[in-house]
């Protein structure tokens, strides 16, 4: 495929289930964006929120200004947190890949293929590229939580397409973790400081955040982009 | 963090008191990352306000509570929820009446629900601030991004602004307390912004510090004397002067409402000067073809003006600041030599296309095309625009 990791532009959609952290792991792709002197803009999708519920948020990543706003029509990037989003169709964008460019990239969170023949086909016709691996197995074997989930999926992105260094990475996620001046809703607030208990001290909570990406940059790497394969499948 | 009183130097916070100059173009200017909720408040914490109202609805939520831990903070005098919208903007226009510097925001319904409130307000001339996060009006209801509720607010003899982005929802509140606030203007201003579009979305923005703010409000420079000791509430509002059924109290009522759209029409030196201009044009000088917007949609115009540079057409981006005063001039000096006009909105009713087709009417040749419109929450991508450019013109790409 044509190098996915040598745009000026990113439009990233991701969809997940409430509770996965897909808004979260929008804020902190734009921070770390943000960090490495690029631009970043990020929408949350404006519907109902809860858990298991269909979530999406979308992340603009640049090299340039970026105008646009709103919902991402036309991504680059395709992030899916849970397998329910291709299967179930627990998604606001039906099917998944609605919008997507030539020459991109999906990432998928399963264990298993949950692609059907007519998605092989149209994904085959858009010279896509499809990256499968248990994210959530990642997250549980190393963070000893599937709540770091979101962590392992945005190390994938990150290190696929290299858009930042790994100090921009960790930077944001402190900021999001540590930072007392970072503002959310009531609900993430709480969850947070739910995980926090859970984990006695914040900074295991980034040292685990941490690992779990430098593992997903070590995957990442062993990845061949240019090879004829459609899906890539990943043990973890 | 405790109050303390007022001094030349200083406001109740603590925060040294500057000019709205110093604020807006001389403060050092450090880079945040933030969602237009957020710097709402960072705006709000920096103006020495004295009351803020809020109410609940979405998507404007997030920023009356934002204001309300400004206030637990310390830097906000008085902050209440109120009863409902209604009660919200009547409470806001007590506080504005009694002197204190007052801001609120809602959406969407709350805004339809307080309607009566507006042109109330601007009719006894308080210089209260509402930020509006639009969000369209039911039925069916919805909670998207669209801006119908603007429709309804352009005739209240309140000034309009709308915001593009997070950074500008900053500025532009802060210059808001400042171009109202001045003697010959004292009218209402709604700040608007695209709800979720700012409010939601996060980005990065450049803020002063935050141990400076505004000075506060004089309320004795004002048109008419604020409430106090000597002055009971009601006293205009109940007069019989203008209660009466004869010819002076259809005189006064008449020349009353002139004289609120003459004020609003006097800030525009003021909003020339603390918003760097009423329009804001980006693009090419020679351009074919021009994007007049407002808000979000000048954002999206500004990717679709982008595209047409690399396919060889040349276009540029009008971007109103300011809805009421309407920048007549600025538009047409804008717009004399482009020979299509589009004008992309996010709201089915194309409120914009109107007022600027008004603007020119037998001014300018151009074709105005009121197209691409949204509604209800639906994305404008730039191919959306572009698809409407090469439909509507004779252009083609690479001309």
């Amino acid at each position: 495929m044509a190098s996915i990791a040598k745009r000026k532009r990113y439009n990233m959609r991701i969809s997940g289930l409430g509770g996965q952290g897909v808004v979260t792991t929008a804020h902190i792709l734009g921070s770390c964006m943000d960090n490495a002197g690029k631009y970043a803009s990020l929408v949350p999708f404006f519907g109902s929120e809860k858990r298991m519920a269909p979530v999406e948020a979308y992340v603009r990543a640049s090299s340039e200004p970026i105008y646009e706003v709103g919902e991402v029509v036309y991504p680059d990037i395709i992030m899916i947190y849970h397998s329910q989003v291709v299967t179930h169709g627990k998604s606001y964008t039906m099917p998944f890949y609605t919008g997507l460019k030539k020459d991109s990239l999906v990432i998928i969170n399963t264990s298993v293929n949950v692609l059907e023949e007519e998605d092989i086909q149209v994904l085959t016709k858009l010279n896509a590229k499809v990256v499968q691996f248990d994210a959530t197995e990642l997250a549980l074997k190393i963070a000893g939580t599937e709540l770091a989930t979101n962590m392992a999926m945005m190390g994938m992105v990150l290190g696929l397409t290299q858009l930042v260094t790994e100090d921009n990475i960790e930077k944001a996620v402190r900021e999001r973790f540590l930072g007392t001046s970072f503002v959310t809703s009531g609900g993430t607030a709480s969850l947070d400081s739910a995980i926090e208990k859970k984990f006695k001290k914040k900074e295991e909570l980034l040292a685990k955040n941490m690992e779990v990406i430098n593992k997903t940059f070590e995957l990442a790497d062993s990845i061949d982009l240019t090879s004829d394969d459609l899906v890539i499948d990943l043990a973890v | 963090m405790s109050i303390k009183n007022m001094t030349e130097e200083k406001n109740w916070s603590g925060q040294k008191l500057v000019s709205t100059d110093y604020m807006l173009f001389e403060a050092p200017r450090e880079k945040h990352f933030m969602t237009g909720s957020e710097v709402l408040k960072e705006a709000v914490k920096r103006c020495t306000v004295d009351a803020s109202v809020s109410y609940p609805i979405t998507p404007q939520s997030e920023a009356a509570h934002l204001i309300g831990e400004l206030w637990a903070e310390g830097y906000v005098g008085v902050y209440f929820r109120g009863e409902n919208e209604f009660g919200v903007m009547s409470e806001v226009q007590g506080c504005s009446m009694a002197g204190a510097r007052t801001i609120t925001t809602t959406s969407g319904p709350g805004t339809l629900r307080a309607m009566e409130n507006f042109p109330t307000w601007s009719g006894t001339r308080i210089p209260c601030q509402l930020v509006l996060m639009a969000r369209g009006i039911n039925s069916p209801l919805s909670i998207q991004p669209d801006n119908l509720e603007v429709s309804f607010l352009l005739e209240t003899g309140c000034m309009i602004w709308y915001a593009e982005n997070v950074q500008e929802l900053f500025d532009m509140s802060i210059a808001a307390f400042t171009v109202a606030e001045q003697p010959d203007v004292h009218v209402p201003i709604i700040t608007s912004v695209d709800g979720f579009f700012v409010s939601h979305t996060r980005e990065a923005v450049m803020l002063p510090p935050d141990d400076i703010a505004l000075r506060p409000y004089n309320p004795y420079a004002a048109p008419l004397p604020p409430i106090d000791s000597e002055m009971p509430p009601g006293r205009f509002l109940r007069d019989p002067f203008v209660m009466k059924s004869n010819y002076i109290s259809y005189a006064t009522h008449a020349s009353w409402q002139w004289e609120v759209r003459s004020a609003v029409e006097r800030s525009k030196p003021y909003a020339r000067h603390y918003l760097n201009g009423l329009a804001h044009t980006t693009g090419d000088e020679d351009a074919e073809v021009a994007f007049v917007a407002c808000g979000t949609a000048a954002h999206q115009a500004k990717e679709a003006q982008r595209e047409l540079t690399k396919l060889g057409v040349k276009s540029k981006v009008v971007k109103l600041r300011t809805i009421r005063p309407f920048p007549h001039e600025e538009l047409l000096e804008a717009v004399k030599d482009v020979k299509y006009i589009f004008v992309p909105e996010f709201n089915i009713v194309g409120w914009l296309e109107k007022e600027v087709s008004k603007s020119l009417y037998g001014k300018c040749d151009a074709k105005i095309v009121g197209r691409p419109r949204v509604a209800g929450g639906m994305s404008m991508p730039a191919e959306a625009i572009l698809q409407e450019v090469f439909e509507n013109t004779g252009l083609k790409k690479g001309a």
